[in-house]
């Protein structure tokens, strides 16, 4: 009977120096794993911005043809861009025209999408047309294209159709390359909106086309946003068709002209990385303004 | 913006079209058989004109046999063709591995963590043009950053990159992958974050440590999109033009070409458009295999489903 509680005691505090360094040790492998994580970050961070970083060191050199060979700008200046705001360089003459090309260019390709798009799949969704599947399936075959191997037979056609050094074959090109996926997305978002309202409507006598523009594009909304912005960037953020299909100064975009610089032996390096910031600008507005809308942002909240 | 969710809402899009038969609520009548019709012209002309023309145009500019024997006399497109499997195989798989690690990375809940994936996914919303110039610019000098780099840690001079065929490569590659990974690592994000709390914890209380978690749970249940996520990268990659014409744009001597540059080249530098054609024609063998396997994988998750 006495020994009893002694042995209690002497359990306990085996008991508790076990747990007292089960702690320990899970306290050591947190930290070793929080001492992990941070290296991870460090290593994906430095990966990520240097070539960022890189565009910036060279943009804020105002020699241009040499580089200094340091890791930091010895004596940055923006004179870089200064020039490109007063175009004041052979090659940047017409930059603002350009970018007003550029975005011209973006916006055109991001209505005609929408629009297109929506329509396409609203017949398909909603309107449940007959074979309304193949529009399906040739959205998914072209989606899975890779869009370069098409520029050759792209560059003779728009001289077919006449439309060589103009906006509107680029708008075309993009517009046939970014539409499929409208379609697709579009048709998915599509069914979370209730069939019911279309048959309340049509029923008190609605047509095809006030549902399409009273019911359908309003509670699209998002969906639409997205495919917008998809569109946007694309046609912003490619490059091959807009250097091959445009040919005069005045019609090109600010990525078509890049292409001069990259030609040329004696282009001044700190313009054209100059340049290369000033066009990356709005991509990173639009991802930055629009983070809202990106699924990472919701999977994490 | 969704386009993180674009392969698996490509599934589910199949999916519904497949196998749920669509139930007509009520006949589309005369009228509105001609507004539907109507509805779907504009995307049918796009797609006729633009997508379906240009295939079969280029198709036709590159069906002469004889092209393909004058390729295969050129030691350059046999380099081209080298390249393009190390490009695609390589650059392909190290990416999707990465990516697939990297999501995990981003799966913790340290406040860090989640400002970093911000930053992290930056290179996805760049355009390629000023991210593969600037690439170009760290490694084609001895004043470039990366022999800057290399000099403030080593003390000797770095290596020339665009001077062998194989740094040049590897340096395509891996801009390739810095370009590319966010957007991957994104899409596997959100795969692995569809798979339910439940199934860890119960792996934890039998045991698992993180590791086999990892391999008997986490790769399991993400199997599906990883496949269909590396065959359709592999076709975007198939026809990755920028990458090489920036990076490396061939060098040295035009030996680091892939078939989207050569057949450029071919096609626009000098005045052979059939051959370039053919070039890029000669990707097929490899394209459609890839695109049945995908339809057919698509389709078979969409019977699942």
């Amino acid at each position: 009977m006495t020994g009893r509680p002694a042995n209690e005691t002497v359990m306990s505090r085996v008991a508790a120096r076990d747990r007292s360094a089960r702690r320990r040790y899970r306290h050591g492998w947190r930290l070793a794993g929080g001492i992990a994580a941070a290296a991870v970050g460090v290593v994906l961070l430095i990966w990520t911005l240097l070539p960022v970083y890189n565009m910036v060191l060279i943009a804020l050199d105002d020699e241009g043809q040499e580089f200094t060979g340091s890791l930091w700008p010895t004596d940055p200046s923006l004179e870089s861009f200064r020039v490109i705001w007063t175009q004041d360089h052979w090659y940047l003459e017409h930059f603002w025209h350009q970018f007003g090309n550029s975005i011209f260019l973006g916006l055109a390709t991001m209505m005609l999408t929408v629009v297109i798009g929506s329509l396409a799949s609203f017949a398909i969704g909603r309107m449940r047309l007959r074979r309304g599947q193949l529009i399906g399936d040739a959205a998914l075959l072209t989606y899975m294209l890779p869009t370069a191997i098409l520029i050759i037979p792209f560059v003779h056609i728009m001289h077919v159709y006449g439309l060589s050094d103009s906006l509107w074959a680029v708008i075309a090109a993009y517009v046939a390359f970014a539409t499929p996926y409208a379609v697709l997305i579009l048709h998915q978002y599509g069914k979370l909106v209730p069939m019911e309202l279309d048959e309340c409507a049509r029923i008190d006598g609605a047509s095809p086309v006030q549902i399409y523009l009273r019911i359908y594009l309003p509670l699209m909304t998002p969906a639409l946003v997205a495919v917008g912005v998809y569109a946007l960037l694309l046609a912003w953020n490619d490059y091959l068709y807009q250097f091959m299909l445009l040919s005069s100064t005045r019609n090109m975009t600010v990525a078509a002209a890049i292409d001069q610089f990259f030609d040329s032996d004696e282009a001044p390096w700190n313009y054209m990385m100059a340049v290369a910031l000033v066009y990356s600008l709005p991509p990173i507005a639009i991802y930055f303004a629009l983070r809202r809308f990106m699924s990472f942002d919701r999977v994490h909240t | 913006m969704s386009s993180a969710q674009q392969v698996l809402s490509l599934q589910t899009s199949m999916a519904a079209g497949r196998a749920r038969r669509p139930r007509w609520y009520f006949r589309l009548q005369g009228s509105d058989t001609a507004w539907a019709i109507a509805f779907v012209i504009p995307y049918a002309a796009v797609f006729a004109a633009f997508v379906a023309y240009p295939v079969v145009f280029g198709l036709w500019m590159g069906s002469r046999p004889a092209l393909y024997s004058l390729l295969f006399s050129d030691p350059r497109y046999v380099d081209t063709l080298i390249n393009t499997l190390l490009f695609v195989c390589i650059g392909v798989n190290v990416k999707m591995f990465l990516a697939f690690l990297v999501s995990g990375f981003f799966m913790q809940r340290r406040w860090w963590v989640r400002s970093l994936l911000v930053v992290f996914l930056l290179p996805w919303a760049l355009p390629a043009l000023s991210v593969f110039l600037s690439i170009h610019y760290m490694l084609v000098s001895q004043w470039g950053l990366l022999d800057t780099l290399w000099t403030a840690v080593t003390g000797a001079d770095g290596p020339l990159f665009l001077v062998s065929r194989g740094t040049a490569m590897a340096a395509n590659i891996v801009a390739y992958i810095w370009k590319w990974l966010p957007f991957w690592t994104l899409i596997f994000l959100g795969a692995r974050m569809a798979i339910p709390r439940e199934i860890y914890e119960a792996a934890a209380i039998d045991g698992a440590t993180s590791i086999q978690q990892t391999i008997h749970v986490t790769f399991p249940l993400m199997a599906n999109v990883y496949l269909v996520a590396t065959l359709l990268s592999t076709l975007w990659t198939l026809g990755d033009f920028p990458t090489v014409y920036f990076v490396s744009s061939g060098a040295p001597a035009r030996t680091t070409d892939v078939l989207a540059t050569y057949g450029f080249h071919q096609a626009f530098n000098f005045g052979h458009p059939e051959l370039g054609a053919a070039a890029m024609m000669s990707a097929l063998p490899l394209v459609i295999p890839i695109v049945i396997l995908l339809i057919r994988r698509l389709h078979r998750i969409g019977v699942q489903l």
